[in-house]
């Protein structure tokens, strides 16, 4: 057998009590797309970190075309032919594409000379891989698939043979996630070798030629995908079966509870971001936004939640005018029923350093239940955060403890305890499993049913369209800063993908 | 995940971190005692003994803690809001301002327990409306709070010098202070407290406002960590973003923490205006407002801390003091370096030993460790 491309030999990796990577044995062979699957906190982004040189193996070594490496930083992964695109792109927003190539290797401290000759490889690059963009457009007017094209031109211009890419599609339309599992098709037919990180279970299918499943810091399987089906794929990421598809009754929709009506909002650069938006939520429906991430949807929320501003619009709730383009606060929305989980769980939704109690409170701090005059009701603040604990199943069930320590998927639960034991009448929720392991999902998806089955009016917003489809009653495709379609959950991916991508409803029906 | 380093139990983030800083400043202190001929350990035990060694030494120490008390609480108030208020110099400047015309009003005819709480809310009002501009500044118009109250310290000194040259001196005085406060105007001494230790406090100027200084202490703590307006300051301070969402305004938030933190600035005036030298002289605050950044660093923000690390910085002013008068080689600037190096160490250079710290306990904790999730790690 040829050498493998990669091969780690016994990695090993502790982060003080978490162990984050157990005896890692892996083997990726040349000029093959290997696809790395397994839920949040599985070790996926640590194993590769480590292959990047981020972090240091506690032991265990590094194998690169059969001689042993050590990777101590970024640039010795780059001298040894290792390239990465991370989730969040690295690029400098107001420099151009060229700028961003040669950021590094500029090569003298004049720059002409290196100006020219990332100009004749990009042009080569452009050539071998249908990798086109304009090398001089800046990066901030690129949309988020060609910003990742960049990345990877990045990488290549650095030698890359080996490209690893970190949950690459969480920013694409399915279109532009095509696109790109293309490009990738291309790099491997001509010897590169693709390291595919996910937790989307269709993209390993779609794309990779073995996949290693992750679970609690262990490679539990490597298998040919060809032989492997989803559900299998499934399972052994979550180590016991999994309901893939979520239970729910007919919508009867009640009373019209939330109505947006011409709403436009400017984001903080000052641009359009919501542009004439209209709909209405009734009572005991699901309305569902989809859209690839940036088009409006937070500025969306967060104009209806009273957080941000709006240029001009009206929006109801409960039938009563709610001031979006003046004084709507937060605090007072939630009186009046309307609860919010945020898509930015991290900085808004909680407070990461304050203790679970102290964040089972946020945004109800003037809850008359929770105060002694201007003093904080310690007492009443724990029981009262200790309850949800018990009710939501959050672990570990200490109100005392940093809210930093908990998982993605309990911290989410703090958050929806908080917002869903109020008995609003309207709930917002933003990419309520982002980040959340798959035994969490069903939890959350199973609370947001009931709340719609007894009688809330839910706008669901999320970038998985999967968690769109299985949940919304109806569907609102926002395409920059526009609704431009509605559809039934019955609709394809396909179409809803197309609504994403811009393409309207009329022009797709032709 | 993204967590490099193992965390660290509490007793390591606020006992042996800060110990660990202290040592080593100390040590580069020493060497720059060494190059000035002087014997490094002869001189640390001269500061010890200075600054503990007698009823006279604790009294001094006392004394100064008394002001960083209070200007390390102003810091640390501004800081679990997210703020960084320099401005402490010249709050507790106008705080003098505010502690003379009170005395000067009512010291003639009122007792000082009458005086003192006049006194009280005149310092407080004044540090706390120093400190009003810049916070409304920052929160309407996005006036970098450290720029503004920088500014604010250089108007403050002109201010004052314009007031102690001109308005405030009695007209036939040469010396650029207000008169000497009536006797209603002058806080008692706390020599009796250190005479039930058996402790002889000569002329040490150690006062009433000492106390005030532990209750204020006390009172930030609640302040912060029980009532209703603490924790939106502490929302606001670990994210703007999640104080938007709770319906938190940023604005009011900004201009309270702001008008607390210059009112407990305001409040270190009465030590030496009316504790002390019972007439407000031109410079009385002395570099006590910038002192205040390096108690709260190092006291991180916590009172307990600060009172601690005010103890601390008291010792290294009395000590240092001490050490100036018998070592010929030693001057007075000599002392300042040497406290700008425990500023340096403890201060500026806080997190500098944190992740070899940290890397020691990650390769401990394998096995000792398991049984403590303790989680610390604040982030100012």
């Amino acid at each position: 057998m040829a050498e493998a491309a990669i091969e780690l030999v016994g990695i090993d990796k502790r982060f003080g009590m978490v162990h984050a990577n157990r005896d890692i044995h892996l083997r990726i062979e040349r000029g093959t797309i290997h696809g790395i699957i397994g839920e949040n906190g599985a070790g996926k982004s640590t194993l590769m970190s480590i292959l990047y040189g981020f972090y240091q193996a506690d032991r265990g070594e590094i194998r690169v075309d059969g001689k042993k490496v050590v990777i101590a930083d970024p640039n010795a992964a780059i001298a040894a032919g290792i390239g990465m695109v991370h989730q969040h792109f690295m690029l400098v927003e107001n420099f151009t594409v060229l700028e961003n190539v040669m950021l590094g290797v500029e090569g003298a401290p004049l720059l002409s000379k290196g100006i020219a000759k990332v100009r004749a490889e990009l042009k080569r690059l452009e050539e071998d891989y249908e990798l086109e963009v304009d090398p001089d457009a800046l990066i901030e007017d690129l949309p988020l698939g060609l910003q990742q094209r960049v990345e990877i031109l990045k990488a290549l211009y650095r030698g890359a043979d080996i490209l690893i890419l970190d949950e690459p599609t969480g920013v694409l339309t399915p279109a532009e996630a095509d696109h790109l599992f293309r490009i990738l098709r291309q790099l491997k037919e001509q010897g590169k070798t693709i390291v595919l990180i996910t937790h989307k279970l269709r993209e390993i299918k779609a794309v990779t030629d073995n996949v290693s499943v992750m679970r609690q810091g262990e490679i539990v399987a490597t298998l040919k995908t060809a032989d492997a089906s989803v559900e299998e794929l499934a399972e052994l990421m979550v180590g016991r079966r999994v309901l893939l598809r979520v239970e729910k009754g007919e919508a009867k929709p009640g009373a019209v509870k939330l109505t947006v009506e011409n709403l436009n909002v400017r984001d903080s650069r000052g641009c359009p971001a919501v542009d004439h938006v209209s709909f209405e939520v009734r009572a005991g429906e699901i309305v569902g936004i989809a859209g690839v991430a940036g088009n409006g949807q937070s500025e969306l929320i967060e104009t209806i939640a009273g957080i941000r501003r709006a240029v001009s619009g009206k929006v109801t709730l409960d039938g009563l005018a709610v001031d979006v383009t003046g004084k709507a606060n937060p605090a007072e929305l939630r009186q009046r029923g309307l609860a919010h989980v945020p898509e930015d769980r991290h900085h808004m939704g909680l407070v990461l350093a304050f203790d679970e109690s102290e964040n089972a409170i946020l945004g109800y701090q003037d809850d008359k239940h929770f105060l002694k005059g201007p003093f904080l009701d310690v007492d009443a603040i724990r029981a009262d955060a200790e309850a949800k604990i018990a009710q939501y199943d959050i672990r570990p069930a200490d109100a005392r403890l940093k809210t930093a320590n908990f998982s993605g998927g309990n911290q989410q639960k703090i958050v929806l305890a908080r917002e869903l034991e109020r008995d609003p009448s309207v709930l917002i929720v933003a990419q309520p499993t982002r980040g959340v392991d798959v035994g969490a999902i069903e939890f959350i998806h199973r609370r947001i049913i009931e709340m719609r089955d007894a009688g809330k009016a839910v706008l669901l917003v999320s970038v998985e369209l999967d968690e769109i489809r299985s949940l919304s009653d109806r569907i609102l495709v926002m395409f920059a800063g526009r609704i431009v379609g509605e559809c039934g959950p019955e609709a394809s991916e396909g179409e809803i993908g197309l609504l994403m991508a811009g393409v309207e409803q009329k022009a797709a029906a032709e | 995940m993204s967590q490099p380093f193992a965390k660290l139990p509490a007793w390591a983030d606020y006992g042996l971190i800060p110990l660990v800083n202290l040592v080593v400043a100390f040590l580069v202190a020493g060497l720059v005692v060494l190059l000035v001929g002087e014997n490094p350990i002869q001189a640390a035990g001269l500061m010890v003994k200075g600054a503990f060694g007698s009823g006279e030494g604790i009294g001094y120490t006392l004394y100064y803690a008394t002001n960083f008390i209070f200007t390390g609480l102003c810091v640390a108030v501004a800081f679990h809001c997210g703020l960084f208020n320099i401005g402490g110099e010249g709050q507790a400047y106008l705080g003098g301002l505010g502690v003379s015309l009170a005395c000067l009003a009512f010291g003639d005819f009122l007792p000082w327990w009458l005086t003192f709480p006049l006194a009280i809310l005149g310092a407080a009002l004044a540090g706390a409306l120093w400190a009003l501009i810049p916070a409304w500044l920052q929160a309407r118009r996005g006036s970098h709070i450290v720029i503004t109250t920088i500014m604010f310290n250089f108007i403050a000194a002109s201010l004052m010098v314009y007031l102690l040259v001109g308005v405030l001196k009695p007209l036939a005085s040469q010396a650029p202070e207000t008169r000497v406060f009536g006797e209603g105007g002058q806080l008692p001494q706390l020599g009796w407290l250190l005479q039930m230790f058996g402790l002889q406090v000569r002329s040490a100027p150690l006062n009433v406002s000492f106390l005030l200084a532990l209750a204020s202490a006390f009172v930030v703590w609640v302040l912060i960590w029980r009532t209703r307006i603490g924790y939106e300051i502490r929302t606001m301070g670990f994210s703007p973003r999640a104080a938007d969402y709770a319906g938190i305004s940023q604005t009011r938030i900004i201009v309270i923490t702001m008008m607390i933190s210059g009112a407990l600035a305001g409040m270190m005036a009465l030590n030496p205006v009316m504790g002390a030298q019972h007439r407000m002289q031109l410079d009385f605050v002395s570099g006590a407002g910038f002192v205040g950044i390096a108690v709260a660093l190092m006291g991180r923000s916590h009172p307990v801390g600060i009172v601690l690390a005010a103890i601390l910085f008291g010792m290294l002013y009395q000590g240092g003091a001490e050490i100036a008068f018998d070592m010929p080689n030693i001057s007075r600037d000599m002392i300042v370096i040497i406290q700008g190096l425990v500023i340096l160490f403890a201060g500026a250079l806080e997190h500098m030993f944190r992740p070899a710290i940290q890397r020691l306990f990650g390769r401990l904790s394998g096995s000792d460790l398991r049984a403590t999730p303790i989680a610390t790690g604040e982030s100012h």
